[in-house]
């Protein structure tokens, strides 16, 4: 019996635990999304979207799932073959491994590492090059595209969205996600540093490839960007990537400045998924109002506002810092 | 065509003929470098249909179906062209009461053109929902002519000598309630779009045709508006019953394609004046012209009568040689000329400015073709 006490206890079996915790959050969070955003869309739009499949189409996606995987995999004659295959999986990879180090309460994290936010930096910045991979594997004009866009994109975006989090490690001084939440037991960053929030709102809504930053698979120009040529569930894994991305990104919004798990009645957990769920719907809100930019605006906005304006709020961070 | 291979820095990209903002079966024959256009080509021709044949071999009631399927989304405007031209020819004259029913149902028809225009030109632009919104607008208006015509795109309603449905009560009540609605949507319209700055970034100073160029190449309508010169055949040669209504031509200044989308929200809002004022205005009297015959056999001889359709000048050519059948019909059609602007305006854009560019000249591909 000790034994078994011991095994249960271990890292392997926490691990083991974590990470079908998470495969199942990120299916169900996915599924969950999908139905989210066709709603908030419909609307947005003065429709009342899915109604058929169970209470207002909550299973729809299910049933769209469902056909997904019936569907051929499509694979063109021309195509790199190894890596067009392997882009789906890795675009899938790094996104699993960033729910590790989400701390969703006190507890509930499956991996509490002292370098928690530079993982999950780390681990999103793959996910362009899986959408190299793909689009270049692809050998289609649009595909290649897109895939170009979103490198030159993410290059652009990186470097503000890593300042604005700087800014609030310094006034933190961990990079542990938990230790940042806990700073935040009195007040939110969000009042503190509410310029740092809207910068890194549109650095993380660049960074997802959402409208008004979806030039990578931006439909009206390229067809489907860098997954012009993917079908099935290969396609499936992309979609699925990039909302799961999209909850990446709103919880560490969370984590940063919205007080994580802190909140008063309800048990943490619930606060947070509540905070993620609020700043995807903004994201949503985002897609379903503004209409695209260009591609070279969107580079000289990064480049010429965004980049500048998170290193002013860094050094006026670390000035405010020294002075109290 | 572009034949002599790719050169070292350059490639070809296709646009369409299955491309989500060809707007139907248009292909554009691109020579890029990089993002950039070095070069564009139009490919039309795959909606051809063939309809100036057609009518050589049809009689003159016959071919009227056809003339709601060259412009499905204008399609009174042609309508109206082919009977006027017809009538000129065989001399009959239409009933005021009824050309003021022709006018009201025609602006009705160019703001589901111009709605739609929208809410299609903003999803180019990678904007969703105003589509939705024009197609709830214009959703109302289809459902107002419906009632009348008794189709809701290809209509083919007007008669040789007048209409054949009168107007009702609830038709007009229901317009009027429409002007109203459509005239509270405006600041929503305003507020989402035409204020909104990545939407002004995106349009200002894109796509610019010059006067000069505009007149050069035969463009006609909005797209010739947005330029800054003012002619509208409503108002230049007027017809029907449009000399007796006050509205004004909206212009642009510089030509690029945030002028073309002013001219053409500018626009709907001269239409529903129209309409207003049509439906105020209304006289009492018959709908058709007496005495037109059934077989109709007009002596030889021809007419051209132009209109004014949601996208510019259409020209409908009749020659008769006192058959039953016209000797030969000639469209001539808006989109044909605003099209061949392109390739000028396209060079040293990006892809994603060559999609709103395209969206702004409103052409409707089965119209080239014919």
């Amino acid at each position: 019996m000790e034994q078994v006490g011991q095994l249960l206890g271990s890292d392997v079996v926490r691990i083991l635990a974590g990470l079908i915790g998470v495969i199942a959050l990120v299916a169900v969070n996915a599924l969950f999304l999908i139905w989210m955003e066709r709603k908030v869309s419909a609307h947005m739009q003065l429709r009342p979207g899915p109604m058929e499949v169970g209470w207002h189409g909550a299973i729809q996606t299910i049933a769209d799932a469902v056909k997904l995987m019936g569907k051929e995999l499509i694979t063109p004659e021309e195509v790199d073959r190894p890596i067009f295959y392997l882009a789906p999986i890795v675009v899938f990879l790094p996104v699993l491994l960033c729910f590790l180090v989400i701390p969703f309460s006190q507890t509930m994290i499956v991996r509490d590492m002292n370098v928690g936010i530079v993982l999950i930096l780390a681990f999103s910045t793959l996910t362009v090059l899986a959408i190299l991979m793909g689009g270049w594997a692809s050998n289609n004009k649009y595909a290649v595209f897109g895939a170009i866009r979103s490198v030159a994109q993410n290059i652009a975006y990186e470097i503000p969205l890593l300042v604005t989090v700087m800014s609030i490690i310094l006034m933190v001084g961990s990079f542990k996600l938990t230790d940042i939440v806990a700073a935040q037991s009195r007040c939110w960053f969000i009042l503190m540093q509410p310029l740092a929030f809207i910068l890194f709102i549109i650095c993380a809504t660049a960074e997802t490839n959402r409208t008004p930053f979806d030039l990578p698979e931006a439909e009206s120009e390229l067809v489907a960007g860098f997954h012009t040529e993917y079908s099935g569930m290969r396609f499936a894994l992309f979609f699925l990537a990039e909302y799961t991305n999209m909850f990446i990104v709103s919880a560490v919004a969370t984590v940063l400045f919205l007080g994580g798990w802190h909140g008063p009645i309800l048990p943490g957990v619930v606060w947070f998924l509540i905070k993620v769920y609020a700043v995807i719907f903004l994201i949503m809100w985002f897609r379903w109002t503004f209409p695209r930019v260009r591609f070279d605006q969107l580079v000289t906005f990064a480049w010429k506002i965004l980049i500048p304006l998170s290193f002013a709020n860094l050094l006026l961070t670390a000035l405010l810092l020294k002075i109290f | 065509m572009i034949t002599s291979g790719i050169e070292e820095k350059t490639f070809a990209l296709n646009l369409g003929p299955q491309h989500p903002s060809t707007h139907g079966v248009l292909r554009v024959l691109l020579e890029m470098d990089g993002e950039y256009i070095v070069k564009a080509e139009p490919v039309i021709g795959y909606g051809h249909r063939g309809h100036e044949h057609m009518a050589e071999n049809r009689n003159y009631q016959q071919f009227l179906p056809n003339m709601g399927r060259v412009d499905y989304l204008h399609a009174l405007a042609f309508n109206q062209g082919y009977c006027m031209a017809v009538e000129k020819l065989i001399g009959v004259t239409v009933p005021e009461r009824a050309e003021f029913i022709r006018v009201i149902l025609n602006e009705m028809n160019r703001l589901t053109s111009h709605l739609l225009w929208v809410g299609a030109y903003l999803m180019d632009l990678g904007a969703f929902t105003p589509f939705l919104y024009c197609f709830d607008d214009r959703e109302r208006l289809l459902d107002l002519l419906d009632r009348i015509t008794g189709s809701r795109l290809t209509y083919c309603f007007f008669r040789f000598g007048g209409v054949p449905v009168d107007l009702d009560d609830e038709f007009i009540f229901g317009t009027r309630a429409f002007i109203k609605r459509l005239r509270s949507r405006w600041v929503d319209y305003d507020n989402l779009v035409t204020k909104n700055v990545i939407f002004i970034n995106r349009a200002r100073d894109v796509g610019i045709i010059t006067r000069e160029m505009a007149v050069q190449y035969g463009v006609t309508g909005p797209t010739l508006r947005g330029s800054g010169i003012p002619y509208d055949i409503r108002k230049s040669e007027p017809y029907s019953a449009y000399p007796l209504f006050d509205f004004e031509i909206p212009v642009g200044e510089n030509g690029d394609i945030l002028d073309r989308y002013v001219v053409r929200m500018r626009e709907m809002e001269q239409s529903l004046r129209i309409i207003e004022q049509a439906l105020d205005k209304l006289p009492n009297g018959p709908i058709m012209a007496e005495k037109v015959p059934k077989r109709l056999k007009p002596a030889a001889g021809e007419v051209y009568q132009a209109v004014e359709t949601a996208r510019g000048e259409f020209g409908c050519y009749v020659v008769s040689q006192g058959d039953i059948k016209p000797y030969r019909i000639k469209l001539r059609v808006p989109s044909f000329s605003n099209l061949s602007i392109l390739p000028e305006i396209l060079k040293d854009t990006l892809v994603a400015d060559a999609v709103a560019i395209l969206g702004s000249i409103d052409v409707v591909i089965p119209e080239i073709d014919r």
